[in-house]
């Protein structure tokens, strides 16, 4: 079961809907999407209205695209729920809720390995913030 | 001189303190050897050949004298007693140990400085004109600019995992003293026709094994544009960088490959999205930077000490016209100080030197030292009448070569002697040819000529941007060693071309001495400089002294 990660801890997952490809996004039934990191945000510029939940899919922790999408859907005016996925450290936690990201969705593995109290640490993602500062 | 606001001191605190916690989840397996990777190198940390490497970033290569004091007590502390200044305004210290490293940290933010995102494959350590705020020749000082950058990339949410590292460099003056040309962003200041300061925007520069020219991506950026602009094009960079293939993830290959045309459509696209975002407050951040870099109110005094000691002693002579540079103000002069003593390891220096510096900083010079990319220590603004007890200071701890710009003033990386990656040593040949010039007493004749010595293909010692560049491979296990000519590193940027095959290492020195032999019999007179001979008649003499006459049709046949 994979863990959901939130800025108060690990939750349950609570989405129950289904979760579709990026080939059938363009399905008006579709509400929520799986985004590769080597996606083209323009692709999904027509349906942002009608998606509730885009999860980005980190390969690896190293491959930083996936911030920049975040917040690039953000600035194309995407609302709904903004999830991380994949292999995303605890390190990494503020920078994806500053890039736009509500959530981050771990698996049992990376859960036991870096346990809640090492995202608690970094949640408090408003503290120690040069761009909030650098912009209004 | 920029001091810590209450925000920074804060954040480099937080970021000691969750660095020491990343070391101990390392221990406890937390963090895989994998994981912890990144974490380390964004705050400096690299795995040498023999050691850690802790890479500690001057920014804008700007210090006071508690600062460098306490690079002298960080040297004392946790490495032998010298530190390692390199060519992008950091200083490294080799040998400190994995579980020292936080409180080595600690000791930094006592002093407002800071190891962060000095490696890794993130926005690096953004570097400035050494003389900046000192030059006679400069429009604006970039440091406000560059510190601004600073706070702009610090920890930049976006942009910790970049296909590849990320190096921006400003300069302040029509001069480049800073590379810009080198960098994955380069910026230089200009005025417009309506005389308002802005930016010319370098892209996609870069030496390495690819070595290209920026291109300007923009002539003329308004200065309130600059933070928006520059992250279009990192946001751009992080999408479309390569990241299946190491050696073609810099941005200088993004923009090859896509040209810079399509490139600058789309970085155009996320700047009109991002523009908004930024409402000034950055700008007001801007001015309170610049209000504390205002130049030290400078003394007035007689320069007649000095004037008297210049025309009676030719060592001070010597030492004053190669070492001094023209300030702005006309009774002071900007001081470079050789950390390059011949047989000398380039960029070197002892705690006790670095004491010395700082002694010398805060008595005679405003408080000021500056690291310069070609590893030497400036002190920008000096009265002349202190000069001539600098340079009595100075020669008490070997600190007095007048080297600077010349023959023995030489870039060169660390090399097999250090580094992991090397395929070569260059610290000992820089060591050769410097004593060699000096046994012969030719420095001074041969005159401005800078020789940069890289110990592989990735090319730090910068050898593609000297007049003569060395890249010491490895052929069959064996050290061989390329020679470049003709390279530039400064607004005429030019890249080096290679003479031919390569050199031994027993053979290296030899041929430089060839080389220069050559261009003191050809040159039109004593003021023409090598570089100038060089473009006047090209390869061809030069590849005559280097491989005889003789060979000259089998090249033509080989080409
Ligand atoms: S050029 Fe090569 S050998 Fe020299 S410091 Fe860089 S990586 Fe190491």
């Amino acid at each position: 079961m994979n863990i959901i990660v939130q800025d108060a801890g690990f939750t349950p997952e609570t989405w129950s809907g289904a979760i579709a490809t990026l080939d059938e996004v363009a399905d008006e039934s579709a509400t929520a999407v799986d985004v590769p990191g080597d996606a083209n945000p323009d692709d999904l510029a027509d349906h942002l209205d009608r998606l509730a939940l885009i999860r980005i899919g980190f390969a690896s922790f190293a491959d930083g695209r996936g911030f920049t999408l975040a917040r690039r859907l953000r600035r194309m005016g995407f609302t709904g729920r903004l999830r991380a996925a994949g292999h995303v450290l605890a390190d990494q936690y503020t920078m994806a809720r500053r890039s736009g990201f509500d959530e981050v969705e771990i698996d049992a593995d990376l859960a036991a390995r870096q346990p809640e109290e090492q995202w608690r640490a970094r949640a408090d993602v408003h503290a120690h913030d040069y761009q909030s500062r650098l912009r209004a | 001189m920029y001091t810590y606001t209450e925000f920074d001191e804060a954040f480099v605190r937080n970021r000691v303190a969750q660095f020491r916690g990343q070391v101990n989840r390392r221990l406890d397996g937390s963090l895989t050897e994998d994981e912890f990777k990144p974490l380390r190198l964004m705050n400096g940390l690299y795995l040498q050949l023999h050691a850690y490497m802790l890479r500690v970033a001057i920014p804008y290569g700007t210090l006071n004298s508690g600062q460098m004091r306490q690079l002298a007590y960080l040297a004392d502390k946790w490495d032998k007693g010298y530190g390692h200044f390199t060519t992008r305004q950091n200083i490294q210290y080799n040998w400190p140990k994995l579980g020292d490293v936080p409180d080595m940290l600690d000791a930094l933010a006592d002093v407002g400085m800071h190891a962060i995102q000095t490696s890794g494959n993130t926005i690096r350590n953004v570097t400035a004109d050494h003389f900046a705020g000192a030059a006679a020749d400069e429009i604006e000082d970039p440091r406000p600019v560059a510190e601004l950058l600073r706070q702009w990339s610090t920890d930049h949410p976006e942009f910790q995992f970049l296909p590849r590292k990320f190096k921006i460099a400003v300069t302040g003056s029509p001069t480049d003293r800073a590379v810009t040309k080198a960098h994955d962003i380069g910026l230089r200041m200009v005025r417009n026709a309506a005389g308002e300061p802005g930016f010319e925007v370098i892209v996609g520069g870069g030496l390495g094994r690819t070595p290209m020219i920026g291109k300007v991506i923009n002539e003329f950026l308004p200065k309130a544009d600059l933070l928006p602009y520059c992250e279009a094009i990192v946001a751009t960079y992080n999408l479309l960088g390569r990241r299946d293939n190491k050696y073609k993830a810099r941005i200088k290959i993004t923009v090859h490959e896509n040209g810079l045309d399509t490139f600058r459509e789309l970085v155009d696209a996320r700047f009109a999205e991002i523009r908004g975002e930024f409402s000034g407050v950055d700008q007001k951040i801007l001015a309170g930077i610049e209000a504390q870099f205002a130049p030290p109110p400078l003394r007035q005094a007689e320069t007649t000490s000095f004037e008297v000691r210049y025309a009676a002693d030719p060592v001070f002579r010597s030492w004053a016209d190669t070492n001094l540079s023209a300030h702005k103000s006309a009774d002071h002069a900007i001081v470079t100080v050789s950390i390059k003593k011949q047989g000398q390891t380039p960029g070197d220096a002892t705690s006790d030197q670095m004491r010395l510096l700082a002694d010398i900083a805060a008595t005679h010079a405003y408080d000021e030292l500056r690291i310069s990319h070609e590893q030497n220590v400036i002190l920008p603004h000096v009265h002349k009448s202190d000069l001539p007890a600098i340079y009595d200071a100075l020669a008490s701890v070997e600190l007095a070569t007048a080297n600077v710009g010349l023959v023995s003033d030489i870039i060169a990386c660390p090399g097999m002697d250090y580094c992991a990656l090397a395929t070569a040593r260059s610290i000992p040949v820089a060591q050769t040819i410097a004593t060699r010039f000096d046994e012969l007493k030719l420095e001074h004749e041969i005159g401005p000529l800078k020789i940069k010595i890289s110990g592989c293909i990735n090319a730090c010692g910068h050898h593609h941007v000297g007049h003569i560049g060395i890249l010491g491979l490895d052929r069959a296990g064996v050290e061989n060693y390329q020679i470049t000519l003709g390279g530039d590193g400064t607004e005429t940027a030019v890249i080096g071309e290679r003479t031919g095959p390569g050199f031994a290492y027993d053979e290296i020195v030899p041929a430089i001495e060839r080389l220069i032999g050559a261009y003191l019999n050809i040159r039109q007179s004593d003021d023409e400089t090598f570089i100038e001979t060089y473009r006047r008649l090209g390869m061809e003499p030069f590849k005559d002294a280097l491989y005889g006459e003789s060979a000259r049709s089998g090249r033509a046949h080989a080409a």
